[in-house]
């Protein structure tokens, strides 16, 4: 059994998180999220037109997201930049866990990108980009009905513990891991994905625990779109 | 942002005739830099630079490889600039465009040619392992003057880093040694640019795309020039290089931080 965590956290505890908001000045809308050592940019260019022309839609507003690495992002070698397999896959799940919350109806014909860059990452990157994409598309000012909150919950040893760290995932015996995107307000799951081995039951459990923490995140989010305008 | 036409072009060149610049500056005067180190831990060193409104990270990562052949004794440097998607909406997503290019071998040269890194000292067995040393910059917002910004950087994220650990087989790169990479001068580039018939230094984005030439000099601390790229398709006469040589290695002497 898993009993005491490596870095000390309670099972229900998340790293140290802090968000900010407006930090890519160029772009309409931008965000930085932080939780322990991963951090993830997130910026918001559009609503601009789409190349190629073929993606573009005649009733809505087109998003796409791109997650990417930074080069010295990586916990050992050097991260080859370009995309690769794994990040078009992250790029994927990120637009479909915004999906849900986005209305890009008004803009049709166009493309709103979102470029999720992170400078240095110690596990829950893609949640970390959900998140900071979320608070990058509420502050450019895009109609959605609540922002996503996105965080991982994982079963090391039969223990379940919110937002793993790289050693916890890396931990030697059984490592299950649930990235989460949940819409606080309504609780609905927006993105799910798991790797290892866990009961139905654990799965229910850890989806509880992964609520509770996405609306502590969801406290520090909205505060710092407040303080935007303070 | 102001969006540049011929009009506006020429707008811009007449109020730098006159000295006056958007943001109320002196011709030969810098914006605000801020330079924070360490602020990646999973890089060996690392450098945050904010001049103006241009920002930029640079990271140094290292790794064990087989030297060049007719280099058997000597590590390796490598210099990588990315011009994210997410720092201009001019930039697109893919792999590096010339201008990409050009920052980073411009930087790598001013590194190179200088010999600031003693390449000598990163040999672990001849002929078999030596370090390289990654460096790689990346824009977070830019607003001009991205060369300049990517030289303090890189020289930054240089000092910070410390060798990780490696046993002859493998590198532990959660484990930092003491060791700091051998660096033997101070290499930095400044960028002289010509708008009209002026030279200005530290340009925004909208002054830069307004210029018709540039001039990068990369200077050590003692003023002694290591490399220059000349940019852009006006030209530069005696006395113009004469000045802006000039006036890049006075203003080397100015840049400091911490």
């Amino acid at each position: 059994m898993y009993k005491k965590r490596l870095d000390g956290r309670k099972p229900s505890e998340f790293r140290k998180a802090s968000a900010e908001v407006g930090v890519v000045k160029n772009a309409v809308g931008s965000a930085r999220f932080q939780i322990g050592k991963t951090s993830a940019y997130a910026a918001v260019y559009g609503p601009r037109e789409i190349i190629p022309r073929h993606k573009m839609s005649a009733k809505s507003g087109v998003l796409r997201c791109n997650y990417n690495m930074m080069p010295f992002s990586g916990m050992g070698d050097r991260v080859r930049p370009g995309n690769n397999r794994r990040s078009t896959e992250i790029s994927y799940v990120t637009e479909n866990s915004l999906l849900p919350v986005l209305d890009l109806k008004k803009f049709p014909n166009t493309g709103v990108d979102v470029f999720i860059e992170l400078d240095q990452t110690d596990a829950g990157s893609r949640c970390a980009g959900i998140t900071a994409a979320s608070l990058a598309l509420a502050d450019a000012g895009f109609a959605m009905k609540d922002l996503v909150v996105a965080v991982a919950v994982g079963s090391v040893d039969g223990t379940l513990v919110v937002d793993l760290s790289y050693e916890e995932e890396d931990f030697d015996a059984p490592v299950a891991d649930i990235p989460f995107a949940i819409i606080p307000s309504t609780g609905e799951v927006t993105l799910l994905q798991m790797d290892g081995k866990l009961s139905q039951e654990t799965l229910m459990k850890a989806y509880d625990m992964a609520k509770k923490a996405a609306d502590e995140i969801y406290d520090i989010m909205k505060s710092a779109l407040k303080k935007r305008y303070d | 942002m102001i969006k540049m036409n011929e009009t506006m072009k020429k707008h811009l060149q007449n109020s730098i005739s006159n000295g006056i610049r958007l943001d109320g500056r002196k011709l030969e005067e810098f914006r605000k830099l801020e330079v924070e180190t360490g602020v990646v831990a999973t890089a060996e060193g690392s450098a945050r630079v904010k001049l103006g409104n241009t920002e930029l990270i640079a990271g140094v990562k290292m790794a064990v490889m087989s030297p060049y052949s007719d280099r058997p004794d000597e590590g390796t440097l490598m210099v990588n600039a990315e011009l994210t998607a997410m720092s201009h909406e001019k930039y697109k997503l893919g792999p590096p465009e010339a201008d990409a290019i050009e920052i980073a071998r411009v930087v790598d040269r001013g590194i190179r040619e200088s010999h600031a890194i003693d390449v000598g000292k990163l040999c672990i067995t001849k002929g078999e392992k030596v370090w390289m040393v990654g460096i790689d910059i990346v824009t977070i917002n830019t607003d001009g003057n991205l060369i300049d910004a990517a030289g303090i950087a890189t020289l930054a994220a240089i000092k910070d880093a410390f060798f990780p650990e490696y046993d002859g087989e493998n590198v532990d790169y959660k484990k930092k040694t003491k060791n700091k990479v051998p660096l033997n001068s101070e290499p930095l580039p400044v960028t002289v640019f010509k708008i009209g018939k002026d030279l200005v230094l530290d340009p925004t984005f909208s002054e830069e795309e307004a210029a018709d030439a540039r001039i990068t000099v990369t200077i050590l601390a003692d003023g002694t020039l290591c490399s220059l790229q000349k940019g852009g398709n006006a030209t530069f006469t005696r006395d113009e290089l004469d000045k802006a040589t000039k006036l890049a290695v006075k203003m080397r002497k100015k840049l400091k931080w911490n």
